[in-house]
């Protein structure tokens, strides 16, 4: 399928599972399958709006919505979905919740949505919506699938608010647009570059690289 | 209409696109598989061909989409559905004609086709377009340049990661980290065009 290359590059788990157990979906999204360094998926269209932490909350909330929705409404639909046009009706699905996150936003917050641009509407192809609804939401109960998703999309959250916290901090001597004691102050040659586009990959690469080490690490020990 | 002065403005946009506002290394579009296709040069020229071709056409299917059909019928808000509907159809049907009458060019760009659906950099580009209210000729230009920078910029990163391979990389950094932080560096060489052009 399209999401071969895209989701097991990097070996990317196979989570059908026969019994859905709360306690490892959430252990599973946030920490030990998690979409940003483990899974390595969708961080195109959010990696755009991190340079700001309102932003980052915003888009972060609007995913959180769309994921554990569109999961629940696949899983639902699941056992009316022809096996062949299911990436299609996903598409829609995912697209139907993308659209009433954005007149929800158009309407009540104008500016935001002119700040966030397109990047809204690019939830649609955000590669971590479809890959939960295709790994899980197409297998499981609306239940679970609803949970997994929800905590996948909180698991990649956090990351990006992580993200989003160091680059704007650095970069503006700000957080959430309050000045901090140190970094706003005369002592503190603001590091332009983390607010523009390279700051964001660097940040990104770096942070991918923690988490791994310490994945790597624990799992060292516990052989 | 003179069409004199949009062709310029096509131009300038479309040299912006390729270099002062790539569409990869400045708004981060398109990441996922270039992350997962560049380790060979081969196999990424291959896709990038496939980008550049599938973004110009499916540019122009939405801009005429959106002007002709859904301002008319006030249903902008409709845009995300029919734009991704759009760029499926027209990939399937790219696929089925080169199937039925290009073996050869199927046989090089068939496997990424299906791929491109999923690129965001497809639909980022049409929403853009949409955003920056560009008229039909600088949308073309516009559509073209974004591929061809997302084209250059996953052969370099391809030609890069070519040479990794023997290099000693920490194991928590090996794949997507040191793509990353390549990716990061490309984006700095491409912060030095930015006097170049002062386009929108």
């Amino acid at each position: 399928m399209a999401f071969g290359v895209c989701s097991n590059e990097w070996g990317g788990p196979d989570t059908v599972n026969k019994k859905p157990d709360a306690r490892k979906i959430i252990i599973d999204g946030l920490w030990r399958n998690n979409p940003v360094f483990k899974q390595v998926l969708g961080i195109c269209s959010t990696l755009a709006v991190t340079n700001l932490v309102l932003n980052t909350v915003v888009m972060c909330v609007a995913l959180i919505f769309t994921l554990s929705l569109s999961a629940a409404t696949v899983s639902l639909l699941r056992k009316f979905t022809p096996r062949n046009i299911r990436m299609m009706i996903e598409t829609l699905i995912i697209g139907f919740y993308v659209i009433i996150v954005d007149l929800v936003l158009k309407a009540y917050w104008p500016e935001m949505s002119t700040n966030l641009g397109p990047y809204v509407g690019l939830i649609i192809t955000n590669c971590i919506v479809m890959g939960r609804c295709e790994a899980y939401g197409n297998t499981n109960p609306p239940g679970p699938a609803f949970l997994d998703g929800f905590f996948n999309a909180l698991g990649y959250s956090f990351i990006l608010l992580i993200i989003a916290t160091i680059r704007e901090l650095l970069g503006m001597g700000t957080v959430l647009g309050y000045p901090m004691p140190y970094f706003s102050g005369p002592y503190w040659d603001k590091w332009i570059i983390m607010v523009a586009p390279p700051g964001a990959f660097f940040m990104l690469g770096v942070v991918t690289w923690i988490f791994r080490s310490i994945e790597i690490r624990r799992e060292h020990n516990t052989k | 209409m003179n069409a004199g002065p949009e062709i310029s403005q096509a131009f300038i946009v479309c040299i912006s696109a390729v270099f002062t506002q790539n569409i990869l290394l400045t708004y981060f579009l398109g990441l996922c598989p270039f992350l997962g296709v560049s380790r060979e040069v081969k196999t990424a020229t291959g896709l990038g061909f496939a980008v550049i071709f599938v973004l110009t056409s499916t540019c122009m299917l939405n801009w005429l989409v959106y002007h002709y059909v859904l301002v008319p019928l006030n249903l902008e808000f409709f845009r995300f559905i029919l734009f991704i509907i759009i760029i499926a159809a027209f990939v399937q049907l790219v696929e089925m004609v080169l199937d039925r009458y290009s073996p050869f060019l199927y046989q090089q760009l068939g496997v990424f086709l299906p791929l491109i659906t999923v690129n965001c950099a497809i639909l980022g580009a049409s929403l853009f377009m949409v955003i920056r209210d560009y008229s039909f000729i600088v949308a073309v230009g516009y559509g073209f340049g974004s591929g061809l920078g997302w084209f250059l910029a996953i052969i370099a990163m391809a030609g890069i990661r070519q040479k990794l391979v023997n290099d000693r990389i920490p194991q928590g950094l090996q794949g997507p980290g040191i793509t990353l932080i390549i990716a990061g560096l490309m984006a700095l060489a491409f912060m030095g065009f930015s006097g170049v052009l002062q386009a929108r």
